[in-house]
This record gives structure tokens, C-alpha cells and sequence, in this order.
């Protein structure tokens, strides 16, 4: 078969567990985003796991649909390599352990806030942090097309959210749905 | 009144679909939900869980865990764990066994293109409703315009610009100035 051919040039495929294993350690490894060139090169370059159209098909699919890049990313990947079993254990590993480190964390700067000045350390970190939130909002904000429509679009979004303070489930489901479809429209 | 885990879990199902373009998107609504309807949480401790968040490694919407584990422990970071994170990945998992018979490459560009606007307006908004819940007058929202800057140019590490902030922040609280 054409695909048993292809998987020739491929590595072996990895066991669930390693898989886990694999995500464990990104998932511990990375801060503050980027990841997907992170697993580009991990299972890409690196490994040879899978092929690079495999893998960018699935980055547009993780991009375009809801949900964390990296955590869709994983199931995508997992999926691919493993089955169901694999999509499982790779999310387990992207998501437990670092679900455990959060709440380490928490728990420790809790232990501390006796100290008025976790507290300030915290707001100051908060702000610092708001930034990653806003640089990746105007990088956003940057690909969008610089037309009528599209602009109008995001500053509805902008709007209803921020001000209005609307449902964000009903504000996407609207937005979202009549951006699509003129997009597609369109061509 | 249901148990608190399963009111978490009701408000986390719906937003998890909404996290378009990644976590950050549903942090204006994750804040109206938590803070303004169920009072669950105060606007300082969720900008708080907010700054432990970035500070921890893994997905950003690990927020919600955090969320859950402060409000109603273990099981509450259980419900609010499989809350955000459930819905996306059973759609993603959906997506992948049907792929290979599936001929969507133009409504997937057109999807993908079409929420880039609504993913842009939702993550400026998260950033607004951040800064309105900051602490510490025009200083802390100025090292936030500061980092934003920095991010947008320069590969500055994250991890570093955090500390910097929370040094940054000390520091001028121990001369008095804030």
C-alpha cells in the first residue's frame, strides 16, 4: 500500500507511554506560548515522527477550531502517531502534570501571602504578564485584513465584550458565523 | 443549588468553544463569570490566578484549573480541568478521524481567515477587562504598556519580563511610591 511506503520513511511509531512522556516534557518546558515551532521541530525535524504537510494540516485545523493550539495540536498529533490511545496520552501529558505544577505554585505563593509583599510581587507580575495578552492581541490585530468588513468585525467583537460585556458564547457564535461565511462567500 | 464542582464544570462547558485563536480569548468572559455573576472569586484574586497562570509552564487555560482549585479544591480543579478543555478536544478528536474522508480545505481557509477578526476583537478585550482589574493606579498599567512593548519588540523571554514586573513593582512599593 502506498502509505506502508511512505511510513518507510518515517521512524518507528512511538508507544503511547512515550508519547505521554514526550508531551510531559513540553508541556513542563514551555512558558508563555510559541509552541508550535517547539513541536515542529520535536516530531518534524527532529524525530521524524510525521511528515511536515501531516503536521501543518493539522496546525491550520488546531488554529481554526477552538481550544488551546498546543492542546489540539497534541491530539492531532497523537491521533496520527497512535490512535486513540495516543490522542489520550498525549493531552494527559500536555495537561496533567502541568495542571499539578499550577496548583504547586498557587499553593506556594499562598503559603506566603502572610507577606504583604507577595501580594505587590503578584500585581506587578500581573502587569507585566497583561502584556503577553495584549502583544498577542495586537499581533492578532496586525494579520487581520485592513478592510471595511473584517476591521468592523473585531471592533463589534471588541465592543460587545469589553464594554457591553455580552456573552462571549453568543458574541462568537454571531461574529463568528457571519465573518465565515462572507469569507467564504468570497472565496 | 447544585454542588459547587458541577456549577464550575456548567460554566466552563460553554467557554470552552469559545477559545478561539488559544485561552486568552475567554479570559473576558472567564472574569465576568466567576467575578461579576457568581461572585465566586474577587477581581484581585482572579487577576492574581491570572499572573500564577503565566508564571506556570504548560497551556494558559490552565487558569481554569487554577480557578477550580481555589474555589472549591480538588474536585472543583477537576470539573473546571475537564470544563475548559473537554469540548475543544472531543472536536478536535472528531476532526481528525473524519479528516481523511473529509474535502474541507476551503471551508477550513475560510474558517480560519473569517475568526481571525472575532479571535482579535476577543483578545484585545480580555487585555482591557486585565487592566481595568490591575491593582496599583497608572504605575502597574504602565509596566503593562511597557511589557507589551518590549514583547512586540524584542524576544525577550516571558518568564523574565514576569519578574522584571513583579521586581519592578516591589521595588517602587518599597520607596513609597505605590
Amino acid at each position: 500500500m502506498a502509505q506502508n511506503h511512505m511510513k518507510d520513511a518515517l521512524a518507528e511509531r512511538p508507544s503511547a507511554l512515550q508519547l505521554f512522556l514526550i508531551f510531559t516534557r513540553i508541556g513542563l518546558t514551555s512558558f508563555g506560548g510559541g509552541l508550535s515551532g517547539w513541536l515542529l521541530r520535536e516530531f518534524v525535524q527532529r524525530r521524524r515522527l510525521m511528515s511536515e504537510e501531516d503536521f501543518l494540516n493539522g496546525l491550520s485545523i488546531a488554529q481554526a477550531l477552538p481550544g488551546v493550539n498546543v492542546t489540539n495540536m497534541a491530539i492531532w498529533i497523537g491521533y496520527k502517531l497512535a490512535g486513540r490511545n495516543g490522542a489520550i496520552a498525549c493531552w494527559l501529558g500536555m495537561v496533567v502534570p502541568a495542571a499539578f505544577v499550577i496548583v504547586l505554585i498557587a499553593s506556594l505563593f499562598a503559603s506566603l501571602s502572610s507577606y504583604p509583599l507577595t501580594h505587590v510581587a503578584l500585581v506587578g507580575a500581573a502587569a507585566a504578564a497583561i502584556g503577553l495578552s495584549l502583544s498577542m492581541g495586537l499581533t492578532a490585530a496586525r494579520r487581520v485584513p485592513r478592510r471595511v468588513f473584517p476591521l468592523a468585525i473585531m471592533a463589534a467583537t471588541f465592543v460587545a465584550v469589553a464594554i457591553l460585556k455580552l456573552p462571549l458564547l453568543w458574541t462568537v457564535l454571531v461574529a463568528g458565523t457571519l465573518s465565515v461565511a462572507v469569507t467564504y462567500a468570497r472565496g | 443549588m447544585p454542588p459547587l464542582p458541577l456549577s464550575i464544570l456548567l460554566v466552563f462547558l460553554p467557554l470552552s468553544l469559545v477559545t478561539i485563536g488559544g485561552g486568552q480569548s475567554a479570559i473576558a468572559d472567564m472574569h465576568r463569570q466567576i467575578v461579576e455573576v457568581h461572585h465566586w472569586m474577587s477581581a484581585t484574586q482572579f487577576v492574581d490566578a491570572f499572573a500564577i497562570a503565566r508564571l506556570a509552564p504548560g497551556p494558559g487555560s490552565l487558569l481554569a484549573t487554577l480557578i477550580g482549585w481555589q474555589i472549591a479544591g480538588f474536585w472543583g480543579a477537576i470539573a473546571a480541568t475537564i470544563g475548559i478543555f473537554g469540548p475543544t478536544a472531543l472536536l478536535i478528536y472528531g476532526v481528525a478521524h473524519i479528516w481523511s474522508r473529509f474535502e474541507g480545505a476551503r471551508l477550513l481557509l475560510a474558517l480560519e481567515k473569517g475568526l481571525r477578526p472575532v479571535a482579535a476583537g476577543m483578545i484585545l478585550a480580555s487585555s482591557y477587562v486585565l487592566i481595568q482589574s490591575l491593582e496599583g493606579g497608572w504605575i502597574s498599567r504602565c509596566i503593562a504598556l511597557a511589557s507589551t512593548a518590549l514583547l512586540m519588540a524584542t524576544p525577550v523571554n516571558p518568564l523574565l519580563l514576569i519578574g522584571g514586573g513583579a521586581g519592578c513593582f516591589v521595588g517602587l512599593h518599597l520607596l513609597g511610591l505605590v
